[in-house]
């Protein structure tokens, strides 16, 4: 009798710890909204969305230009996170000796462990000079922050795909052999494609991962209000705004970088949303 | 690292599983590592009392804290930064008691009590590669609203000029904005960094670069302009030759009381003042409240 009122106590509390989390979740996403929405109302949705200026001291609230610089920071990430991901993931799986799996392995999960502030200073004082040096502009660019955002979403794009690669059955592997197609040939033809959609859902986590990271891209990006005209261009993605800015907003100025974050907000949930999608798809 | 592994899902289980173990974690966590440094605004402390605000003015009152508390070794001072219209906000919520501002107080915050503790040049600076030594105010504004883009049109070798600005609503903008640019809007292709040691940080790694810091701030990595041939000095600042200045504002919710009061009256005091002094601030030795 004591006990089961015991396991009853216990049961609703951690249901109370449960609901307590998505208590939080919700008191945020409602905050976030009750302080951008009036503004976003305010200017309409289409200027603030779509505007090219952001000059909060005269009440211009544009970010065009910043929706845009996030996508471009975030397409030069996977140009380079993709290829580099893809070919580790296969090295992983099918090739690398378990004494190198497992020395490969842990270093790749922690560069996700690497906080990054870290990757942001170093690409200040190691990559940004390189790329002024040798390429021009400002160094504070596009290029270095892709660059260092590609290292960044390794960990999430090699894990992801590599579990999904081990999980094909064998069988698949082994048929392929058997018909006579070479080891390559049953990479790319077979495990792969069968792969596929595990492989898409970490890219667009990546995704989501790229276009989320602020400290870093602070410190790398430059954070110019413009629309960027190439790679070598600073720019200013939505997290940087409101990084960069949060300090001395106020009124009207701080209710944009809340409708700021309203954007990503959508986009991020648009992406996750995408990766659920996507990764449910499981025929192969 | 043996933790770290044991805790991924087995290989060869339903795949579903681990991703969605990824998945969900990544669906609660990025949306709330987005939004976390929205609501974590400034935190009080228990005991002491709080100094918040200004980029510009934190180190030195980071400097004064530190003196007034080895004479007052049970008083507790924190000194935050945040910028100074975070710091002005946070002393209307109380949130701290001391509110720090590199600007004059604008209309809407008239009611807040202020005290000018000291004065601060806006320097020009450059890297200490660059031949320029000297530019006119005019050519400062051309500069930094775009008409001049090339180092060639101030007579250094020619190559594109990289503007380093602060972020709208910093203190030290404003009053950018107010002496050199008057009605002239700062380029938007300049680049933006959130403080003065991260303008300073960048000017000194490129040798095309030009920003703008607080006089006190800078230091032999960077190179500050003369302006129309008067050198950013103290002596030029109190003779009223660099007109560069504005005031360091120490800003009250009301009279200041208690512990606040005691550390307003010490930064105002002659030894505190020749501290701030020796750190390249003009000092103010009769308090001008308002």
């Amino acid at each position: 009798m004591i006990m089961e009122i015991k396991e009853k106590i216990i049961e609703k509390m951690l249901l109370l710890i449960a609901l307590s989390s998505i208590a939080v979740l919700a008191l945020i996403t409602f905050f976030i909204f009750q302080q951008g929405l009036p503004l976003i109302w305010k200017i309409g949705p289409k200027a603030f969305i779509l505007g090219q200026q952001w000059i909060p001291s005269k009440g211009l609230f544009g970010i065009f230009p910043m929706i845009v610089s996030s996508f471009l920071v975030t397409i030069g990430a996977l140009a380079l996170g993709i290829p580099l991901g893809l070919a580790c993931t296969i090295f992983l799986c099918e090739w690398s000796p378990p004494a190198v799996g497992t020395v490969l392995r842990p270093a790749i999960q922690l560069l996700a462990a690497i906080p990054s502030v870290i990757y942001g200073f170093w690409g200040l004082i190691v990559l940004v000079p390189l790329v002024r040096n040798y390429l021009g502009g400002p160094g504070l660019s596009i290029l270095s922050g892709s660059v260092i955002l590609g290292f960044m979403i390794l960990p999430t794009i090699i894990s992801i795909s590599e579990d999904s690669l081990k999980a094909l059955p064998p069988t698949y592997k082994a048929g392929a052999l058997a018909m006579g197609a070479t080891h390559w040939q049953t990479i790319w033809r077979v495990m792969i494609p069968a792969a596929r959609s595990g492989i898409v859902a970490s890219i667009i986590l990546g995704m989501g991962r790229a276009i989320g990271e602020t400290m870093a891209m602070i410190m790398i990006l430059g954070n110019a209000v413009k629309m960027p005209s190439s790679f070598l261009d600073s720019a200013r993605t939505l997290t940087t705004n409101i990084g960069i800015e949060m300090g001395y907003a106020s009124g009207a100025h701080r209710q944009a970088l809340f409708a700021t974050g309203v954007i990503l907000f959508i986009i991020i949930m648009l992406l996750n949303s995408l990766a659920i999608f996507l990764s449910r798809r499981r025929t192969g | 690292m043996a933790d770290r592994r044991s805790k991924k899902p087995k290989f060869g289980d339903d795949l579903r599983a681990g991703i969605s173990k990824v998945r969900m974690l990544l669906i609660w966590l990025l949306p709330l590592l987005l939004v976390i440094p929205l609501v974590s605004g400034c935190q009080r402390e228990k005991a002491g009392i709080t100094v918040a605000g200004s980029t510009s003015v934190e180190p030195f009152a980071g400097l004064l804290a530190e003196e007034y508390m080895s004479r007052h070794p049970h008083s507790h001072i924190y000194v935050q930064g945040g910028g100074s219209t975070a710091g002005i906000e946070a002393v209307r919520t109380h949130a701290a008691n001391i509110g720090t501002s590199s600007r004059s107080l604008l209309p809407d915050e008239k009611d807040l009590y202020a005290v000018t503790v000291a004065k601060d040049a806006i320097a020009i600076i450059v890297n200490p590669k660059n031949a320029i030594r000297d530019l006119s105010l005019d050519q400062v504004r051309q500069v930094f609203s775009g008409k001049i883009k090339d180092w060639g049109g101030l007579g250094a070798s020619p190559h594109p000029i990289v503007l380093v600005s602060r972020e709208e609503g910093s203190g030290t903008r404003e009053s950018f904005q107010k002496f050199v640019m008057g009605q002239e809007e700062i380029s938007l292709e300049s680049l933006v960094q959130d403080s003065n040691g991260a303008i300073r940080q960048v000017v000194s790694n490129d040798p095309h670069a030009i920003g703008y810091i607080s006089l006190g701030l800078v230091n032999e990595q960077v190179k500050a302009l003369k302006i129309a041939g008067v050198e950013p000095t103290l002596a030029n600042i109190e003779g009223n030759k660099y007109t560069l200045v504005r005031p360091f504002l120490f800003v009250f919710n009301g009279e200041p009381e208690g512990e606040a009061k005691s550390f307003l009256d010490f930064v105002l005091s002659h030894p505190a003042q020749a501290l701030l002094s020796k750190e390249g601030l003009v000092t103010v030795l009769k308090p001008s409240g308002k």
